[in-house]
């Protein structure tokens, strides 16, 4: 598989496909259908300092070619990802990215810092969730704080830092390159579009949070846009995610400029999804003669 | 172990207006499936997989059998599929219900479409089973005639007295409880009747099982959108239906 080797932040990955946080749990279900190891990487359920409950349900609606979700971070806190999740994973030969979430500056910084000296290969900080009400988007959607809050947990990591961006802005390449000149080393997105649906018998939204986040084939068009523009517009890698579904999509995003990417709704409609476009990625770059995928990035030639 | 693939339907049926019954051909499924299980069906043109409680398993001949309701355009779409179609689904999904050594006797209950998942379980128990089941109406009454088969004794409920006896199921269950105590209650339907039944059911020491429905997404417990209200040693805290459940101890579950 040496044609899908890529380097990424400095960590050696045996290809770009990493299923994307809060599709994947800890990878413990979907280990039923294929070994992990299949994986370039796993990124874990979004980990809080404290467990959270998340939001109250319903938590999904079907939207066309997508779905919106308003989980709200439910998770077990970083203690037992740590003692419980952790010790699994670092036995499943792929790599593990740590997805962080704190409703202050203070708590993401304490979150990385708890992180040092364990088997995390990347931090990735997410200043972009939709569906709290501290933190997340709110972080995210401001030049100034996410440059904060990048450069706050960047004085204590010991790890490759990669910082997850928001769509719902009015210029992310303004926002990646604050968290670049506060010391990310990579950038990822895109996070899901907040979208509503409403049940027009009811009149009541179909999320009990009434808004949540977009994600699937529909804001495809929408992540190799801002993957685009941000790869543009910063000198650190960037990972593409946001409704990539088949290999020709991964192949697409990373194209646009993505040095790895992140599948995430597709897993739902496919559990297979991430290793059939490994699979397809690996026959594109033996029919097309390219000795390695890291080759097509950022190789789009516009008009 | 979970499994995803396209099998072949070997039958179709129009149980009533809108509920339709197929079975699928599915050995290493069928080997492996227990009553109260689920499966998530994918309906082509649609981004999420259909969620379906599994009626019945038949072992020998290595297919499921699902009985399932048009709610939404989804599930219409599964309805158009045919004898000999292949659907694609992922399952066995979630936990099954408990089943007791032979000899207990169980009561069965299922409200409209909760119904299928209790064909599943009284053939565990045969002549020691007892299923009420209730309907709007005589239009929308289905498997009476499977649960006789299994040696289950019937208990048919109309709201509208069209069919069985007049009332709810929960009429049922109560002067069954006055002369008799089952070993467990099973129950799947709107959750204002497993509301009910749990109360019913605790008031007489009974053990009881609930089955849950919820929207959902991944199906296997990674995506954690199937939240419901749980509690256990005084605690209350989110749980999802297709991992932790979907058959819940009653006792457990948080009725809003």
């Amino acid at each position: 598989m040496s044609r899908l080797n890529v380097s990424f932040c400095g960590v050696d990955f045996k290809n770009p496909v990493i299923p994307a946080s809060g599709t994947f749990g800890y990878g413990r279900e979907y280990e039923q259908f294929y070994p992990l190891s299949r994986l370039g990487g796993i990124s874990v359920k979004g980990t809080t300092l404290h467990r959270r409950e998340g939001n109250p349900g319903p938590r999904v609606a079907e939207t066309p070619s997508g779905m919106l979700n308003s989980v709200g971070l439910q998770n077990g806190g970083v203690d037992k990802f740590i003692n419980y999740e952790l010790p699994n994973l670092v036995t499943k030969d792929t790599r593990i990215v740590a997805n962080i979430a704190g409703s202050t500056v203070e708590e993401c910084a304490e979150l990385a810092a708890r992180l040092n000296g364990t088997a995390v290969d990347l931090i990735e900080l997410n200043i972009s969730c939709p569906n709290v009400k501290q933190g997340g988007a709110a972080f995210g959607t401001d030049c100034a704080v996410a440059g904060q809050v990048t450069r706050a947990v960047k004085d204590v990591t010991e790890k490759p830092l990669m910082v997850k961006l928001s769509p719902n802005v009015t210029s992310i390449t303004d926002i990646a390159r604050s968290v670049e000149a506060n010391g990310a080393d990579a950038v990822s997105l895109i996070n899901t579009l907040l979208g509503m649906r409403i049940d027009i018998k009811t009149r009541r939204p179909v999320l009990k949070n009434n808004v949540g986040g977009l994600s699937g084939p529909a804001v495809f068009p929408v992540a190799v846009r801002m993957v685009w523009q941000v790869a543009n517009a910063v000198s650190i890698p960037v990972c593409g995610m946001g409704g990539i579904s088949s290999w020709e999509d991964a192949v697409e995003m990373m194209m646009a400029g993505a040095q790895t990417v992140q599948v995430g709704a597709a897993i739902f409609a496919d559990p297979y999804a991430p290793v059939k476009i490994i699979d397809g990625m690996e026959k594109f770059c033996e029919d097309n003669g390219i000795d390695n995928i890291s080759e097509i990035v950022g190789t789009v030639k516009p008009w | 172990m979970y499994r995803q693939g396209k099998y072949p339907i070997i039958a179709r049926r129009t149980l009533a207006k809108g509920i339709f019954d197929i079975e699928i051909y599915c050995p290493e499924i069928a080997a492996e499936a227990k009553a109260g299980q689920f499966v998530q069906a994918a309906a082509e043109g649609f981004f999420l997989r259909r969620p379906i409680s599994i009626c019945d398993i038949n072992k020998q001949n290595g297919s499921i059998r699902l009985v399932f309701e048009v709610r939404g355009k989804g599930t219409d779409k599964l309805s158009e599929l045919n004898n000999g179609s292949l659907i694609d689904i992922i399952a066995p999904l979630g936990n099954g219900f408990r089943v007791l050594e032979k000899g207990k006797k169980c009561v069965c209950i299922g409200g409209g479409i909760g119904t299928p998942p209790m064909l599943g379980i009284a053939k565990e128990y045969g002549e020691n089973a007892t299923v009420i089941s209730g309907f709007r109406n005589m239009a929308a009454v289905i498997l009476q005639e499977d649960l006789r088969a299994c040696g289950a004794h019937t208990i048919l409920c109309t709201d509208d007295g069209s069919a069985g006896r007049k009332g709810f199921v929960t009429d049922a269950l109560t002067e069954i409880l006055a002369n008799e105590k089952p070993d467990i209650i099973y129950a799947c339907g709107p959750m204002i009747m497993l509301k009910n039944i749990t109360k019913m059911a605790a008031d007489s020491g009974i053990f009881c099982q609930v089955s849950l429905e919820q929207r959902m997404a991944c199906g296997v417990g990674a995506c954690l959108v199937c939240v419901c209200r749980t509690v256990k040693d005084g605690e209350e805290f989110n749980s999802h239906v297709c991992k932790d459940g979907p058959v819940f101890d009653s006792r457990e579950v948080v009725f809003e």
